[in-house]
């Protein structure tokens, strides 16, 4: 289909973009990427009034080393994100998650920004956002303000970002020594969107997984803390035995949402196989080191 | 600036355009209705299938999910482009050879994929040529003939030196 009518504004300044969005409210949408949005308009699903292209703000662009964080500018694409050295240095989960994310034509254009504030529930990057405990700064009329990652993903398609605001930049805390990352998702097709998924955060001395933090993706509404996951493997020695536990505990982590990639106990037992291989990855990464 | 009705320049396949397009108008539309650039295919018009992939400013795109609007100041080259600079030449006569078309309306979108994919590497293993493939679809052929035809094109290249 055609999208529908709209306008469109290309703001050549955050406050001019700031302007648009007081002026239109609810009716406009942000264009970063447009990986996502393009197709809700086309299929009109979405029909703002408005459309205000981002794209080139400058500032919101770019990937930086800030000691320990490193910064990922909204509008940075995820190709960009892919090649980076940096991201391979000091972000090996980011690293690990980024080659699952779309297909080339589209990682060519959509943004890591966009990817958060839109906080698609099948998304590769919120959940290792989440999984970072990575902070997230937006900008509104009124200056700027952070938001932890924890605080969020509020529900499906939303966020603590106020209309008025934009989701200026990520912070993401370098990996210290001691930590490991797994990442894995199942999808139909290599860089679709997934079924099923889980970041892996954790410290892991010999077998003894003293900390993990685990986020579910792809089935729930958001990037989901396995909250009980976590709690089961806190302090134990890796087996078979711990990992049936683990995955057990997540009949009460998680509410899988029934969709055309599954119904919800297949989700759900997706999870606790990826969950299992997962941490498995994870001890066998410790060991390695 | 906040209008239904917009002004472009931008650059395609080497010629200045200028146009009034409506905001609404993806890039496709443009390049097939108002510049009768039709070698770009319109399959699934939401970012699914890849007939419509097109290079904006050096990389392959979706060329259905970019307004045209956003191509102000772009460089955008089509199929008819790429093709009448000879750049994947070899890689369309190994197409031919292969059969790696039935009803051809995927192949300009797999033929810009594939140019990107052999301008960024010299040497990659066959399910890594698959793997960057995946985000174009064909209904015909099975993919087999196609990843074989750029396979070869990138074995023949490295033989043969750079182009």
């Amino acid at each position: 289909m055609k999208a529908p009518r709209f306008k469109y504004a290309r703001p050549g300044t955050l406050s001019e973009a700031f302007g648009l969005l007081s002026d239109f409210g609810e009716e406009a949408r942000i264009l970063a990427g447009g990986q996502s949005l393009m197709p809700t308009l086309n299929m009109r699903l979405s029909q703002p009034e408005i459309v205000i292209d981002i794209n080139r703000l400058d500032e919101l662009k770019g990937i930086s080393d800030e000691g320990d964080h490193i910064r990922i500018g909204a509008l940075t694409r995820h190709v960009e994100v892919l090649e980076s050295s940096i991201v391979t240095d000091k972000l090996p989960l980011i690293a690990e998650a980024i080659p699952h994310v779309a297909h080339v034509a589209v990682r060519n254009r959509g943004t890591f920004g966009g990817s958060v504030a839109l906080a698609d529930p099948a998304a590769e990057m919120p959940a290792c956002a989440l999984a970072l405990q990575g902070t997230f700064v937006v900008e509104g009329p009124n200056g700027r303000r952070e938001i932890a990652a924890d605080d969020f993903f509020h529900s499906l398609y939303e966020t603590a970002r106020a209309p008025d605001e934009i989701l200026v930049e990520a912070r993401l805390p370098v990996a210290q020594p001691g930590e490991v990352f797994a990442f894995m998702e199942l999808a139909r097709r290599k860089g679709d969107f997934a079924q099923a998924g889980v970041a892996c955060k954790a410290v892991i001395s010999g077998d003894v997984i003293e900390s993990g933090r685990l986020v579910y993706f792809g089935s729930e509404l958001k990037p989901t803390l396995g909250a009980g996951a976590m709690a089961a493997l806190e302090g134990k020695s890796w087996s078979d035995d711990l990992a049936e536990t683990v995955a057990a505990a997540l009949d009460d982590d998680l509410d899988p949402m029934e969709n055309l990639h599954g119904s919800a106990a297949m989700k759900l037992h997706l999870q606790k196989v990826l969950t299992k291989r997962t941490l498995s990855a994870a001890v066998e990464k410790a060991r390695a080191v | 600036m906040a209008d239904e009705k917009i002004d472009i320049a931008l650059t395609v396949n080497g010629e200045n355009v200028t146009a009034t397009v409506p905001a609404r108008m993806h890039l496709v539309d443009f390049l097939r209705t108002e510049l009768e650039l039709t070698g770009s295919h319109l399959g699934c018009e939401h970012g699914i299938c890849g007939a419509c992939s097109v290079r904006v400013d050096g990389v392959v795109v979706r060329g259905c999910l970019m307004l045209a609007a956003q191509c102000d100041g772009s460089n955008v080259v089509t199929i008819e482009g790429l093709s009448d600079s000879e750049e994947v030449a070899d890689l369309q006569d190994r197409f031919v050879e292969r059969n790696a078309m039935q009803c051809g309306f995927c192949t300009p979108g797999m033929l810009m994929t594939a140019a990107e994919l052999l301008a960024k590497n010299d040497e990659l293993p066959r399910e890594q040529i698959r793997e960057f493939m995946s985000g174009n679809f064909c209904r015909c052929t099975g993919y087999h003939a196609i990843i074989d035809a750029i396979e070869t094109t990138m074995k023949d290249r490295k033989a043969g030196g750079a182009r």
